[in-house]
């Protein structure tokens, strides 16, 4: 059995679900011989911390932990002093500073912590700069989580087709917009009325321009440009219109020609644009689902469907990468 | 170059292969047959549609051999425009003058805006439209989708293209 400390950094809907889920996993995981110990769990207001695992049942009940933080220390200083193998960063995002999960990652990975992340500010903003840092000191910085939510994606190109070439992914990569085009298309409702809607179903926020303006999606080819095609790529290099410009009779006229129109991202191109999807192709999923084409040349084409965003999704993408890490260093001491 | 030609045959054993075989003797790829037994003309005659892809000297040769066998052919013509793509606009699609975005793709002479239907909401809500454009290959769709898109930003239309069946 290995054991593994864990600090959580970040305690809102996706932090609630890390916690959910480490807990409920707990006798699977130490099945796979690894007992991973929550040792700190650290929001804006304080740190909870216990060596011998936080008390899931006990915090889950707060949304904040301002009524149970065992000690004031915050942020970075609270990653450089606790003493963890491993840190889940799911602060809110900032795409164009990317802080405060910036300077949480760079605390964590030069004092040698790996990284599991679903924050995609940092990565937009200083993927190479946070890669060569966890390569310099000797420890793994992954972030599935950070694109198409739950959805397979990084990790299904960099293990399972690893070998085969990738000439380019495209894809639905923001569940509220895929949720509004579908609304407009099924109801020949105008945007402003589908966007309501998924506000108060609380699919869209209630500023909704980061999904909207197609700025979350840009964020993701970002991501996927440099991590999987080293582009070297920043924020202002795609070209992105977002969905607001779309009206139900757009949506009506490319319907009856056989086609649905949807926010695709695509990488190497660096677009994110409405699109003529035809209506048979299995990326033109709908409602709130996520989707992505992955055209390679020796598997062809292989396409991936799955929820985009939720609390419990995500910390099911974050799992998998923790897990992951410490498969991949079972393999390297084998060998 | 592709060519659809409309032939009439004698509604006798065997004429089909003879009308087959001016195309075979001068190495035309046969693209497609259809035989309309079900829709004679009024003098007997069954309607046959060919479309063959060949070389451009060799359709007097054909035409004359077919003559020759006793098959008229009733017409004879270039399938230029053998690509199509799909385009949706929006936005003050008729406002910023249509025929003048038609025309900026029908005059290049490779592509043309075969299907327009628009659709206006009210005098100031952005109006929608559906094109289909065909063009004489592949690049050439390409090509016009780029004229297509500088002039959707020059007239502030959004240009919905089609997902590419294919990275490039």
């Amino acid at each position: 059995m290995r054991d593994i400390k864990v600090s959580l950094v970040g305690y809102g809907i996706v932090g609630h679900g890390v916690v959910d889920v480490l807990n409920r996993k707990k006798k699977m995981l130490r099945d796979m011989g690894l007992n991973l110990k929550l040792i700190s769990v650290t929001d804006h207001t304080g740190t909870v911390m216990a060596e011998d695992g936080v008390d899931a049942e006990k915090i889950l009940g707060e949304r904040t932990l301002a009524n149970l933080a065992t000690t004031s220390m915050k942020g970075k200083e609270a990653i450089s002093a606790i003493d963890s193998d491993l840190v889940v960063e799911v602060t809110p995002t900032n795409i164009v500073h990317g802080q405060p999960g910036l300077g949480h990652m760079e605390a964590a990975l030069s004092s040698g912590k790996h990284v599991v992340t679903s924050n995609k500010g940092p990565l937009v903003v200083s993927y190479s700069r946070l890669k060569k840092l966890a390569e310099d000191n000797g420890v793994m910085m992954k972030f599935e989580a950070t694109v198409g939510g739950t959805m397979p994606l990084i990790s299904l190109v960099e293990r399972t087709l690893v070998g085969n070439e990738i000439f380019g992914i495209r894809g639905i990569f923001n569940g509220t917009c895929n949720y509004i085009l579908t609304r407009m298309t099924e109801e020949g409702i105008p945007y402003t009325h589908a966007l309501s809607e998924a506000q108060d179903l609380g699919i869209a926020e209630a500023d909704p321009s980061y999904d909207v303006e197609g700025v979350d999606t840009a964020g993701k080819v970002v991501i996927l440009a440099n991590s999987l095609f080293n582009m070297n790529i920043k924020y202002s290099d795609v070209d992105v219109t977002g969905i607001t410009g779309v009206t139900p009779e757009a949506l009506a006229l490319a319907k009856k020609r056989g086609y649905a129109i949807k926010l695709i991202g695509d990488v190497p191109a660096l677009t994110v644009r409405p699109t003529l999807v035809p209506l048979g192709s299995p990326i033109a999923v709908a409602g709130t689902l996520n989707s992505a084409a992955i055209y390679t040349d020796l598997s062809g084409t292989i396409t991936v469907t799955g929820l985009g965003a939720g609390s419990i999704e995500t910390a099911s993408a974050i799992l998998t990468d923790i897990v992951s890490i410490y498969r991949t260093k079972r393999i390297d001491a084998i060998f | 170059m592709r060519l659809s030609m409309d032939l009439e045959l004698q509604d006798i054993p065997g004429q089909l292969l003879l009308a087959l075989q001016p195309f075979s003797d001068n190495k035309a790829n046969i693209i497609s047959v259809v035989h309309h037994r079900d829709r004679k003309t009024p003098r007997g005659m069954i309607p046959v549609r060919f479309v063959v892809e060949m070389d451009r000297s060799k359709i007097e040769i054909v035409n004359s051999k077919l003559k020759e066998s006793g098959i008229s052919v009733v017409r004879a013509g270039e399938d230029r425009l053998i690509e199509a793509v799909s385009v949706v606009l929006v936005g003050h699609v008729l406002h910023s003058d249509l025929g003048d975005t038609v025309n900026r793709i029908d005059s290049t002479g490779f592509a043309e805006v075969m299907d327009v239907s628009l659709i206006m909401t009210g005098v100031d809500e952005p109006s929608s439209a559906y094109l289909k454009i065909r063009a004489t290959g592949k690049a050439e769709i390409q090509k016009a989708l780029a004229i297509l898109r500088e002039v959707g930003a020059e007239k502030k239309l959004l240009v919905i293209e089609p997902i590419e069946a294919e990275a490039v």
